[in-house]
C-alpha cells in the first residue's frame, strides 16, 4: 500500500496517498458501529417484508385448509340450503356475480375511457371546471364503498331510477363505485404514449379524434385494458354497497336483470359465514377459494396482458 | 401530452388563413361533447351523493326526537329502540378505535416497506415484491374478514390469555385486520414519494460519508415527509370507510361507548351496513339515520381524501 507504482510525480503521489488516508480515517473507524446499524436496519425492512408475506400466505392457506372438504361440483351448481349445509351451493350468487359483472363492464368501459380521453387529450386543463373534474375524480376514488350502497339505495333503488332491488341496481351501484379506477388507469396509460404519436398523427392531417381513435388508443390499449381488469377484480369482490342495495335476501332460483331478487358471491360468503353451523363455516371458507380462484385467473390474465404488449418508446 | 394547446391554437384568429380548417368539423366538436359527457357523469355521481346523503340527514335533524347538541355530544346510541337516542358518539369511537389500531399496523409496516422498495430491493426483487403487495390490496375484504374471524382472533385469543376477551368479537382485532388490508396503499403511496426525492439528494449525502440506512432515514424519509403523511392519511381514511372485516370481527351489535379493544364496538360502517338490509321504509326515522350517519362518514373521508390530495401535489411540485 506505501507506494503507488505508477510514473505519477511525488507530489501527485504524496496527494493521492494523503487523499487514500483521509478517505480510510473517515471510513474506516466508524465502520464496526455503523455496519451493525446498517445490517440491523436492513434486518428490520426484511422482517417487515416478511410479515406482509407471511399474511399474505396465511389468508391463502387457511381459505385451502379451511373450504378445500368442500371443493366439489355441488358448490357451484346447487342452491343454497339453510337444511343442509354439506351439498348447499353458491348458484345463484355466482350467477348474480356473473350478471353484475357483465353489467359493470358494460357500463365502464365506454364511460371510463371516454373520460379518461376527455380528460388527457381534450380538455383545456387552463379551464376551472376541467380542474374541478380532476379533483372530483380523485375524491370520488377514496369515497368509502358502503357511501356509494347508501347513493344505489337512495337513487337507484328507490328515487330518480326507481329500479328495486334487482340486478341492475346492484350492478350500476359497482359500476359507478369501481369507474374512478377504470378512469385513473387509462389516463396513465394514454400519458405513457409519447406525445409525438399524436403530433406526428396531427402533422399529417388527421383531426384530433382521428389521432386519437387510431393512434393515442391503440397504443394505449394494454395498459387501459388493465386498468379495466383490475377495476373488475375489485367490482367482483366488493360486498358492503350491496348488502344495501339488495343482495343481502337468501334466493334460490336464478337471478334476472330488472325482477326479483339477486345474491352474489361475496355477499352469499357473509351470509354463510353468519350462521353458527361448522358446516357452513367450511363452505363459507370454499366461497372464499372459488372466488380468490376466479381473481387469480383474472389478475393473470392481466399480468399476460401487460407483458406481452409492454412496448418502449 | 400538450395537446389541449393543439386544439387552442386552430382556433386562433391570428393563423394564416391557408392553415385554417376547411371545414367546420362539427364532427370533431360532438366528440368532444360525447367525450365530456362522459367526463361529467363522476361529477354527477359527487353530486348526486351529496344529495342523497344530505336530503334524509335534513328530515333526520327536523325530527322532533333528535337534537344536532344530542347527536354530536350524547354518548347512547340506541336508534332503533322505542325510547331511542341519538347520541353518534359511541360509534365514531368504534370507527375511531379501528383507525388508530389499523394504523398502529399499517404506519410501521407500510412504511418499512415502501423504504424497502424504494431504497434497498434490487430490480428483481422488486418486481415480485410489488405485485406481491397488488394481491394483498385485491383480496376481497370478506376473505380476510372471515380469516381474521375464524383463525386470527382465535390465535391471538390463545397467544394473550391475561387479556380480558368476551365473546367472539374484538374491535382491537378488527382493526389489526384492517391494518393488513392498508398496507398496500400506504406502501406504494409512500414509495412513490420516496422514489420521486431526486437521486442528486441521495449521491450528495453519500459523497459526504453517509451510510445508506442514514440515507433512507435522514435523507429520503424527511424529503417524502408530505407523501408519507399522505400515505397515512388515505390509509386512514380507507380504514374509516372498511366495512366487512368490521361487521364480521367487530359484531354490528355493540353500541356502547367504550373504549376496551378487546370487545366488540359497533362502528359506522358496520351500523350503515347492519341496518340498511332493504326491508326498511323509506323516510322513516330508522331510514333516514342511516343517511345521517352515512353523511357523516361521508364527509370525515373528503376531509381526509383533500388533505391527502393537497399532500401529494406539494411533493410533486417540489420534484417532479
Amino acid at each position: 500500500m506505501a507506494t503507488l507504482n505508477s510514473p505519477l510525480p511525488k507530489r501527485s503521489q504524496a496527494a493521492a496517498l494523503g487523499a487514500r488516508a483521509v478517505t480510510e480515517s473517515v471510513f474506516g473507524k466508524a465502520s464496526v458501529q455503523l455496519k451493525v446499524k446498517n445490517l440491523a436496519f436492513y434486518g428490520i425492512l426484511l422482517t417487515a417484508l416478511t410479515i406482509a408475506t407471511l399474511s399474505i400466505a396465511a389468508i391463502l392457506i387457511w381459505s385451502i385448509v379451511e373450504g378445500h372438504p368442500r371443493l366439489d361440483l355441488n358448490l357451484l351448481v346447487n342452491n343454497p340450503s339453510s337444511i343442509s349445509p354439506e351439498t348447499a351451493g353458491y348458484r345463484p350468487a355466482i350467477l348474480g356475480s356473473t350478471y353484475l359483472i357483465a353489467g359493470v363492464i358494460l357500463f365502464i368501459v365506454p364511460i371510463g375511457v371516454a373520460s379518461a380521453v376527455y380528460m388527457e387529450l381534450f380538455a383545456n386543463r387552463a379551464k376551472w371546471y376541467n380542474r374541478f373534474i380532476e379533483l372530483n375524480i380523485q375524491n370520488l376514488a377514496g369515497v368509502p364503498s358502503i357511501v356509494f350502497g347508501i347513493l344505489g339505495l337512495a337513487f337507484i333503488v328507490r328515487g330518480p331510477l326507481s329500479l328495486g332491488f334487482v340486478v341492475a341496481a346492484g350492478s350500476l351501484t359497482v359500476a359507478l363505485l369501481v369507474l374512478p379506477t377504470v378512469i385513473l388507469a387509462s389516463r396513465e396509460a394514454i400519458r405513457a404514449v409519447p406525445s409525438s404519436i399524436l403530433e406526428g398523427s396531427l402533422a399529417l392531417g388527421a383531426t384530433l379524434w382521428q389521432s386519437v381513435r387510431r393512434q393515442v388508443l391503440s397504443a394505449a390499449f394494454p395498459g387501459i385494458l388493465t386498468g379495466v381488469i383490475l377495476a373488475v377484480a375489485r367490482a367482483i369482490g366488493e360486498a358492503a354497497p350491496l348488502l344495501l342495495v339488495g343482495a343481502v335476501t337468501f334466493v334460490t332460483f336464478d337471478p334476472k336483470y330488472l325482477e326479483g331478487g339477486y345474491s352474489a358471491l361475496p355477499v352469499m360468503i357473509y351470509n354463510y359465514a353468519g350462521r353458527p353451523q361448522e358446516e357452513f363455516h367450511t363452505l363459507a371458507a370454499a366461497g372464499i377459494l372459488v372466488m380468490l380462484l376466479l381473481l387469480m385467473s383474472i389478475n393473470s390474465i392481466a399480468i399476460w396482458l401487460r407483458a406481452r404488449s409492454e412496448q418502449n418508446w | 401530452m400538450s395537446s389541449s394547446m393543439v386544439t387552442a391554437r386552430s382556433g386562433d384568429a391570428n393563423f394564416p388563413s391557408r392553415l385554417r380548417a376547411e371545414s367546420p368539423r362539427y364532427g370533431e366538436k360532438i366528440i368532444k361533447a360525447l367525450l365530456a359527457t362522459a367526463a361529467a357523469i363522476s361529477v354527477v355521481t359527487t353530486v348526486s351523493i351529496v344529495i342523497s346523503l344530505l336530503g334524509p340527514s335534513i328530515s333526520f335533524f327536523q325530527d322532533p326526537a333528535v337534537t344536532l347538541r344530542e347527536f354530536f355530544t350524547g354518548t347512547q346510541w340506541a336508534p332503533s329502540l322505542a325510547n331511542p337516542s341519538f347520541g353518534v358518539l359511541p360509534i365514531v369511537v368504534g370507527t375511531l378505535m379501528v383507525v388508530s389500531f389499523a394504523l398502529i399496523v399499517a404506519i410501521p409496516l407500510g412504511i418499512l416497506l415502501s423504504i424497502y422498495l424504494s431504497e434497498y430491493a434490487p430490480k428483481r426483487v422488486r418486481k415480485v415484491v410489488k405485485p406481491l403487495l397488488e394481491v394483498l390490496e385485491g383480496l376481497p375484504t370478506v376473505a380476510i374478514g372471515l380469516f381474521t374471524f375464524f383463525w386470527l382472533m382465535p390465535t391471538i385469543v390463545k397467544l394473550t390469555p391475561f387479556l380480558p376477551w368476551a365473546g367472539p368479537f374484538s374491535i382491537g382485532v378488527a382493526g389489526i385486520a384492517v391494518g393488513l388490508v392498508i398496507i398496500p396503499l400506504v406502501s406504494s403511496v409512500s414509495d412513490d414519494a420516496m422514489r420521486s426525492v431526486p437521486r442528486g439528494l441521495r449521491e450528495g449525502a453519500y459523497a459526504l460519508g453517509a451510510s445508506k440506512f442514514e440515507v433512507s432515514l435522514k435523507v429520503v424519509l424527511p424529503a417524502a415527509i408530505s407523501g408519507i403523511i399522505a400515505a397515512i392519511v388515505l390509509g386512514a381514511s380507507r380504514a374509516v370507510g372498511e366495512t366487512m372485516v368490521v361487521m364480521l370481527v367487530a359484531g354490528a351489535g355493540n353500541p356502547n361507548l367504550s373504549f376496551d379493544p378487546t370487545k366488540g364496538i359497533q362502528t359506522m360502517t358496520a351500523f350503515i351496513g347492519g341496518r340498511a338490509t332493504g326491508d326498511i321504509a323509506t323516510g322513516t326515522l330508522d331510514y333516514n339515520t342511516i343517511f345521517a350517519v352515512g353523511s357523516l362518514l361521508f364527509f370525515m373521508t373528503l376531509a381526509m381524501n383533500i388533505l391527502a390530495i393537497k399532500l401529494v401535489k406539494r411533493y410533486r411540485e417540489v420534484y417532479d
